[in-house]
């Protein structure tokens, strides 16, 4: 068994922090402030490749692995977790799903532009009362000749507005349950197709979310992604990949907090030493970076089980639970660690604190992750 | 048009510690990075690539280790890389490194520019560029802050010290370029996964005919005969009043003691 | 000359590893190797503890007749009629070399029109001048005065060479040194006389400052040195010396030239002529944004000081390049310096620790730059500077 990075993982690596270290870390704070998404930005590091890294070079990737991707994620988020989801939901929620279930047509007009970094990707399942239940799908999608007739709205959707492809879900028949939904490919402008308002959130302030909202909105037959009442399928398909994006993230964030609390507590000093000479700051440390070590391992496990072909719908779900509270409880400890400071906003802890949450909730919450996991142990 | 980039893999000397009890350089964890006025240069002849055509080509001396450098080089978008490597090489100061690095230049054929960094951040010499356009018989135009290429003309504005020079020669001519001259481009994933698959070749010193006398130690005029750690300022003192107005007091008045002022 | 690890008494501890300031010892198959980047500098050879590292001389093939080569020699750099700082600096510390080798001490003076400034350079200590004028000498072009140089080096044989470490200096030392194949150190902090070899012993920062190296060139001539602006005082110029001035004719044609300057432009107003400067109040990026720089300007204006920033604020943009002072920026030596908001990286220390009196302003007490700061005012940087302005601004309207 080997845990050695190969030598391209290792430079996709160095491309995503080199970038997020110069680029991304000095705006992160502001944006987080002043909840803004920097397109520019995600342009600047979409132009470098990241959101092609895992898709053939027919389809504008570079042909590399899933790892390298996580990896790449994991870098952004250090540097902005809220970046990290943006770029997340592009490959892993918009251009994987049309990937492995468009058609050829699709993937050349909607995958190399997503792969490529021309335009960015959203993905629209959640409802007011379609949340960790999926079946509950209010959006319709009826047929009518040439095209089928969307309405309905979905909530909570990263990169909603500045995204120009979305994979949205809708029940087309409701008699059958999970099986009578299907995926469609959304373009934004498309007329019945409108935003609502913004989100206002706790972290991941630099990520846009928004509401979607469909009015009358006709969808070509061709723009079905699938077959029809395949869109669950798709849907929990998709999902298993995303928890493998949001667990690099957490990864991401967990390690920017651990970074942050060892070097703290080797500078400040009290009672004439460094804290981190006192055994309840290092013990303290220690814990943290063995769950850091921990969730990468399960992290990158999820990744190459998932490029090696072989089933992996409960590793990204383990991934994702555990990555996601460590997450939760290393950015909590290293508020904790630099105490006064940690909590005030000089100091990007308790930032770290608030993006490390929503970890443990969307792209299926972590109780729904022991749903998951749960069912197979007990299969 | 035929470009040439010199450049060095080197310490981050940006992450150097010295150790406050031994008073001893921590290299420990200190990456090894392409030299960023190299990547500077690399940029400069990736831009004018794209303006005037023709190719890129990367050359270091180095150990065989040195080849990361150039594969970052590759990534960014150079055509070309070439490592010039040889244990017999080792030990070389500016002199006989300038005359391994022109010697490799002359075997790579006709080139029209060389580009360097102004210096590299661990040596700060500054001096192998110019010694290279001296053993080609080329001009020379150091701390170069712009470019431009007219035909067979380059016209440089030089960084001075009140402003800038603007040089004008024939091509075929050596540059230093300046920090300002140009943001290094990031490497792209895909520009990385090619690199990575590209075979660098290695020249040594016999694939270079070099003179043995000019290479390496023996053909290095300097010799260093003891490093040791800077002796540092003795500390002064602080000022750290209640108010800021207090502490600009007391700084005044100990100014006025001192005579300084 | 190489250093050696005997294989046979290395006992693989693995000490002299971490000795190397180069990374150049490498373990292999529990052994010390030494590779390619090292550079003999001897550290690690009394760190081991079996003395399985040694330094053994290599014959150098060079054969060369040293002792033809007398005289140290300094590159009176100019600008139409007007000698640099560093000129004068490298003339007072040349006269000491020179009277400890009980010989000569030369400048060299190239330019057009400038018999006239001998006698600045004979009172600043030389004995000689040798003079070389013409017009293509008007305006400084590496090609000319290489041509000139090498001349000058190839009829009179001098030992030893001191350049300063300016952009123009920094352009010409190494293209003699490679021209005539001799060992040039760069950037120099200290000059003396090795006593057991009477070689000039180069004193360097390197690795960006983190540490010196000595240096020698034993067995080439000359032996040549670029010198940092401002390390040494200028002496005080003894108008009532004499000295033999030797006028030497132009090899060089200007239509020869290959590297044409067409013109100059000035971008710079008096506030960033560093190297020249009495007072330089710099900043740094603890100023939190760019605009605050307005006031460490405001300070400089009260002060009559020209203005520096460290690498971090001229990174970010707030400052342009000619600002920098630092390893990678300009080297200053002013009266006093004003460090605001500066950390004090390694590599802005090693650009400005020779100043006068250095004052620092910072919110950390545990900065870097209070380690060699004279003065240094714990607290926001931007709360003191308004009230140093206005009480500098009293203090020089008193001075009145």
């Amino acid at each position: 068994m080997s845990f050695e990075l190969t030598e391209d993982q290792k430079m996709m690596q160095k491309i995503a922090r080199d970038f997020a270290e110069k680029e991304v870390a000095h705006g992160a704070e502001e944006r987080d402030e002043h909840e803004s998404f920097s397109r520019p930005l995600y342009d600047a590091m979409a132009g470098l490749g990241l959101t092609g890294i895992c898709f053939p070079e027919q389809y504008g990737g570079a042909d590399g692995d899933v790892l390298s991707y996580i990896l790449a994620i994991e870098e952004i988020s250090k540097a902005d977790a809220g970046l990290g989801i943006a770029l997340s939901a592009t490959v892993s929620l918009c251009a994987w799903p049309i990937f492995a279930y468009g058609t050829e047509e699709q993937k050349q007009k909607y995958l190399k532009p997503l792969a490529e970094g021309e335009k960015m990707g959203a993905f629209g399942l959640t409802e007011p009362n379609a949340g960790t239940d999926a079946s509950g799908q209010q959006t319709v999608a009826v047929l009518n000749g040439d095209h089928y007739v969307m309405n309905g709205s979905k909530i909570f959707i990263t990169n909603a507005g500045e995204a120009e492809t979305y994979i949205v879900f809708a029940m087309t028949d409701k008699s059958r349950g999970v099986r009578g939904i299907s995926a469609f490919i959304l373009e934004k402008g498309m007329p019945g197709f409108t935003f609502g308002k913004k989100e206002h959130k706790m972290g991941i302030r630099s990520s846009q979310t928004m509401e979607l909202i469909f009015q009358d909105v006709k969808v070509p037959l061709n723009q079905m992604l699938g077959k029809e009442g395949e869109g669950f399928k798709i849907a929990m398909t998709t999902l298993d990949g995303g928890r493998i994006g949001v667990a690099a993230q957490s990864l991401g964030i967990a390690t920017a907090a651990l970074d942050f609390a060892i070097k703290y507590s080797k500078e400040r000093v009290q009672f004439g030493k460094p804290i981190s000479a006192n055994q309840a700051i290092s013990f303290m440390l220690a814990d943290m970076a063995t769950k850091v070590e921990a969730s990468r391992l399960l992290t990158y496990q999820a990744a190459a089980l998932k490029d090696a072909h072989k089933p992996y719908s409960k590793e990204a779900a383990m991934a994702k639970l555990f990555a996601s509270d460590s997450a939760m409880e290393v950015a909590t400890d290293a508020v904790q660690v630099l105490g006064g400071y940690g909590y005030s906003r000089e100091y990007p802890c308790e930032r770290y604190m608030r993006d490390a949450k929503i970890c443990q909730i969307y792209e299926g919450t972590n109780q729904a992750q022991r749903m998951v996991i749960g069912g197979a142990v007990l299969r | 048009m035929e470009i040439v980039v010199c450049v060095k893999q080197v310490p981050d000397t940006t992450e150097v510690k010295i150790d406050p009890v031994k008073n001893t350089l921590i290299r420990e964890g200190v990456p090894s990075i392409v030299n960023p006025f190299d990547k500077i240069a690399v940029e400069v002849a990736l831009q004018l690539r794209e303006k005037h055509g023709g190719k890129v080509k990367v050359i270091s001396m180095g150990p065989p280790q040195a080849a990361d450098a150039l594969k970052e080089c590759l990534a960014m978008g150079a055509d070309e890389a070439i490592l010039v490597s040889d244990r017999a090489f080792g030990g070389a100061d500016t002199l006989a490194t300038a005359y391994a690095l022109s010697t490799s230049i002359e075997k790579m054929g006709p080139v029209d520019l060389i580009i360097c960094g102004k210096q590299a951040i661990d040596g700060d010499t500054a001096q192998v560029g110019p010694g290279i356009a001296e053993n080609l018989g080329m001009p020379q135009i150091t701390y170069a802050a712009k470019i431009e290429i007219n035909g067979d003309m380059i016209k440089v504005d030089r960084e001075h010290d009140d402003g800038y020079e603007i040089m004008e020669a024939k091509l075929p001519v050596m540059v230093t370029v300046v920090k300002s001259i140009a943001e290094p481009r990031f490497p792209t994933v895909k520009g990385t996964m090619k690199a990575n698959r590209t075979q660098i070749p290695v020249w040594t010193a016999a694939d270079i005919a070099a003179d043995e006398k000019r290479i390496g130690m023996p053909g290095s005029p300097t010799q260093v005969r003891r490093i040791f750690t800077p002796t540092q300022r003795s500390q002064g003192q602080l000022i750290q009043e209640e108010t800021a107005q207090q502490s600009v007091a007391k700084l005044m008045q100990l100014l006025g003691d001192a005579k300084v002022i | 000359m190489a250093v050696i690890v005997n294989q046979e008494k290395c006992i693989g501890c693995g000490a002299c590893v971490p000795s190397c300031p180069f990374g150049a010892i490498e373990m292999r198959d529990d052994k010390a190797y030494i590779t390619e980047a090292c550079t003999m500098c001897g550290a690690c050879i009394s760190v081991c503890p079996v003395e399985a590292i040694f330094r053994e001389e290599i014959e150098r093939t060079v054969a060369m007749d040293k002792t033809e080569y007398k005289g140290v020699w300094v590159f009176i750099e100019q600008t139409h009629g007007e000698i640099k700082g560093v000129a004068h600096e490298l003339l007072g510390e040349g006269r000491k070399l020179a009277d400890e080798l009980g010989e000569e001490l030369a400048g060299i003076l190239i330019g057009n029109g400038v018999e006239a400034q001998a006698k600045e350079v004979f009172a600043s200590g030389a004995d000689k001048v040798y003079l070389v004028e013409g017009p293509e000498y008007d305006h400084y072009n590496t090609e000319a005065y290489t041509v000139a140089f090498v001349d000058l080096i190839q009829k009179y044989k001098p030992t030893a060479i001191l350049v300063g470490a300016t952009n123009d200096g920094r352009d010409l030392g190494p293209r003699i040194a490679a021209r005539v194949r001799t060992g040039l150190c760069a950037d120099c902090t200290n000059l003396s006389i090795d006593a057991e070899t009477k070689l000039v012993l180069w004193t360097r920062p390197a690795f960006g400052g983190n540490i010196m190296a000595d240096i020698l060139c034993p067995e080439h001539r000359p032996q040549m040195g670029t010198v940092r602006p401002k390390v040494f005082k200028k002496p005080v110029p003894d108008f009532s010396r004499t000295g033999e001035l030797i006028k030497v004719a132009s090899k060089v044609k200007e239509a020869d030239l290959k590297v044409k300057l067409l013109e100059i432009l000035a971008v710079c107003t008096s506030n960033c002529k560093l190297e020249e400067a009495d007072i330089i109040v710099s900043g740094g990026r603890g100023l939190g944004k760019p605009e605050n720089f307005s006031a460490v300007e405001a300070l400089a204006e009260a002060m009559g000081a020209a203005v520096g920033a460290s690498r971090a604020a001229v990174d970010a943009g707030w400052k342009p390049a000619l600002h920098q002072v630092g390893q990678t920026g300009k080297t200053v030596g002013p009266k006093i310096y004003i460090a605001c908001g500066i950390s004090g990286a390694i590599q802005h220390l090693a650009g400005m620790s020779s100043s006068d009196t250095i004052i620092a302003i910072n919110k950390d007490a545990d900065a870097p730059i209070f380690k060699v700061a004279d003065y240094g005012i714990v607290g926001d940087v931007m709360e003191v500077l308004p009230i140093l302005t206005a009480e500098f601004a009293k203090y020089r309207a008193a001075c009145k």
